[in-house]
């Protein structure tokens, strides 16, 4: 009896995640297929040029490709320029805000951590609450700075607003928090300098939240939309993520090639640090 | 001695928060500082008072109204969702069963996977020619026009539901994972079902976490303008209009006293929101004797 209450959920579990992964699944094989099956499966998509026979017809799901071909890749990486400057816009943009971010965060969060001084708590509850503000409430504020310091349109308007974020800052505290404050009593008695302590003893016990924090960020500054939307107005230097929104129908193949390759990186930086990941996540609750 | 001590300590705090904190203020805090004053006055020259001009125009405007209830709505639903299926599934999960770790990783892929990436396979999911249509029509139903009718607001619900339901089931599981194996031993030598044991041990000690899942949730719903924009683009079917549409609008325009005043709204909203949600959060973790 146990067992068989036990083997629904899981088939059911298991179905469910099928359906989880299949955006991922069909992508990956259908970018393996040429122009030529991918026509054949989506031919409906352009559906007013279509004479009416056709029109009749439905996408059709195909996961597995009639004849393998890497001839999209061949595109995307070799023929067009497009993309490549693109994935390098991406790339430019995202790697100064996660280094920024992690330095200037893990600073604040020892202070807020491991230092005492008047008005902490007020200072840090104003942290939270903007931790909290969705981008309909942050982007403008940002917008107002970044037009006084003429930053708009150049990468720096996406770099400063996101290097000072508050929820670095208050990610890296939930983990140093747990950081012993016998340590550091005993390094201030051999006569260390807060400095010291800093490095020598917070940033290496503070490893795991570091790499949380540094996934985390990645993750989300490399799907970032709303912000080059509003802050670059040269469309040559929109990141790959609002590039692959504007492909059309007629370049099916290079779409799905160009859409694997943007998330590849970020599927190696899951499997290399899922638990990364996942504690990340579960620091971020607020339980008090 | 004490007070040369004293003075480092202030060095320090000033060394390591300085540069985070200067960065906030300037960034975030002093614009909207400057942004409260600004909403009430009638032009940035003449600088006349206007009270809540500026308020009463905004709400009276169709465009924003359609965004905000378009936004409430989209929360309304997806959020309760979210929640409760997330909740089903870290409850599963929590049980031993094949394939748990695996099971547990394809649930959170969703989370690390661009949008944009996966975008495609979505369009091809629910266009009016597209794959679901093709499934319908073999059992004889007719097409739905998926992004044009108000089925729109359905698909985004199902997109943002893939997207996120990871992120909470993480949280549930961590939190499940935090009530001592103990209570569940000792009230099943009391003789307590499983129907019990979940309403009086695990649903109790899990609210701390439920409430702060569900304001995540909150928070992460006014994010899913990036799918509809991926999916929709600039204008799409107005059902899933959704506010961040309307302040994109209002920047190209540059109309700054909508989008101050718009903004501010939404700050205010966002804040009277937390604080009533970490109040009663905080009355529940005094009642459970956390």
């Amino acid at each position: 009896m146990n067992r068989i209450q036990g083997t629904l959920p899981n088939a059911l579990l298991i179905v469910l995640a099928f359906f989880m992964i299949l955006p991922l699944l069909m992508s990956a094989t259908n970018s393996f297929m040429s122009d030529g099956e991918l026509g054949e499966n989506y031919d409906s998509r352009d559906a007013e040029q279509q004479t009416e026979e056709v029109k009749k017809g439905f996408n059709s799901m195909k996961l597995i490709p009639d004849s393998f071909t890497l001839k999209q890749y061949y595109q995307v990486l070799i023929a067009k320029h497009k993309f490549l400057r693109m994935f390098w816009n991406s790339v430019f943009i995202v790697l100064p805000i996660v280094a920024g971010q992690v330095i200037i965060s893990s600073m604040a969060a020892f202070a807020f951590a491991k230092l005492r001084f008047r008005g902490r708590d007020t200072l840090f509850f104003i942290y939270i609450v903007l931790m909290l503000m969705p981008f309909q409430v942050t982007l403008v504020p940002n917008y107002l700075t970044l037009d006084r310091l003429g930053l708009i349109d150049s990468y720096l308007s996406l770099v400063f607003p996101g290097v000072f974020s508050a929820f670095g800052v208050f990610l890296l505290r939930q983990f140093m928090m747990f950081i012993p404050n016998e340590c550091i009593e005993a390094a201030k008695v051999d006569g260390c300098s807060l400095v010291h302590i800093f490095f020598k003893i917070i940033l290496p016990m503070s490893k795991g939240g570091i790499a949380s924090l540094a996934i985390l960020s990645f993750i989300d500054n490399w799907n970032m939309v709303e912000q080059p939307l509003i802050f670059l107005k040269d469309a040559n230097k929109y990141p790959l993520s609002i590039y692959l929104s504007r492909v059309n129908g007629g370049e099916l193949g290079i779409a799905f090639a160009a859409g694997i390759i943007y998330m590849l990186p970020m599927l190696f930086m899951f499997l290399y640090g899922e638990n990364y990941l996942v504690e990340g996540i579960s620091h971020s609750a607020i339980k008090r | 001695m004490a007070g040369e001590r004293k003075r480092g300590e202030i060095a320090a705090v000033l060394l390591f928060l300085g540069p985070s904190t200067l960065g906030i203020l300037i960034f975030y805090i002093v614009p909207f500082i400057w942004m409260i004053f600004y909403s009430f006055f009638d032009s940035p020259i003449n600088g006349k008072f206007a009270g809540f001009g500026n308020y009463v125009e905004l709400i009276n405007s169709g465009a924003y109204r359609q965004a905000v209830v378009n936004t409430i709505t989209f929360t309304g639903i997806s959020v309760p969702l979210i929640i409760v299926l997330s909740l089903i599934l870290s409850l599963l999960l929590n049980e031993r069963m094949h394939f748990r770790q695996e099971l547990r990783t394809s649930f959170i892929v969703p989370l690390v996977v661009p949008v944009a990436s996966v975008i495609l396979f979505f369009e091809l999911l629910f266009d009016t020619r597209g794959i679901i249509n093709g499934m319908l029509s073999i059992v004889d139903i007719a097409p739905v026009d998926w992004m044009n009718s108000s089925w729109a607001m359905a698909v985004v619900i199902i997109i943002y539901i893939w997207k996120n339901i990871g992120y909470n089931i993480v949280l549930f599981l961590a939190g499940l994972q935090g009530i001592p194996k103990e209570y569940y031993e000792a009230a099943s030598l009391d003789g307590a079902g499983k129907v019990a044991m979940f309403t009086h041990i695990t649903l109790i000690y899990l609210m701390p976490t439920i409430f702060f899942t569900i304001i995540i949730s909150i928070i992460n719903s006014f994010k899913v303008f990036r799918e509809v924009y991926l999916l929709a683009g600039d204008y799409p079917y107005q059902g899933i209009y959704m506010l961040q549409h309307y302040m994109n609008n209002m920047f190209r325009r540059l109309n700054y006293h909508k989008l101050v005043t718009a903004a501010i709204l939404m700050a205010v909203f966002i804040y009277i929101m937390i604080f009533v949600l970490f109040r009663i959060q905080k009355r529940i973790n005094n009642a459970i004797g956390e």
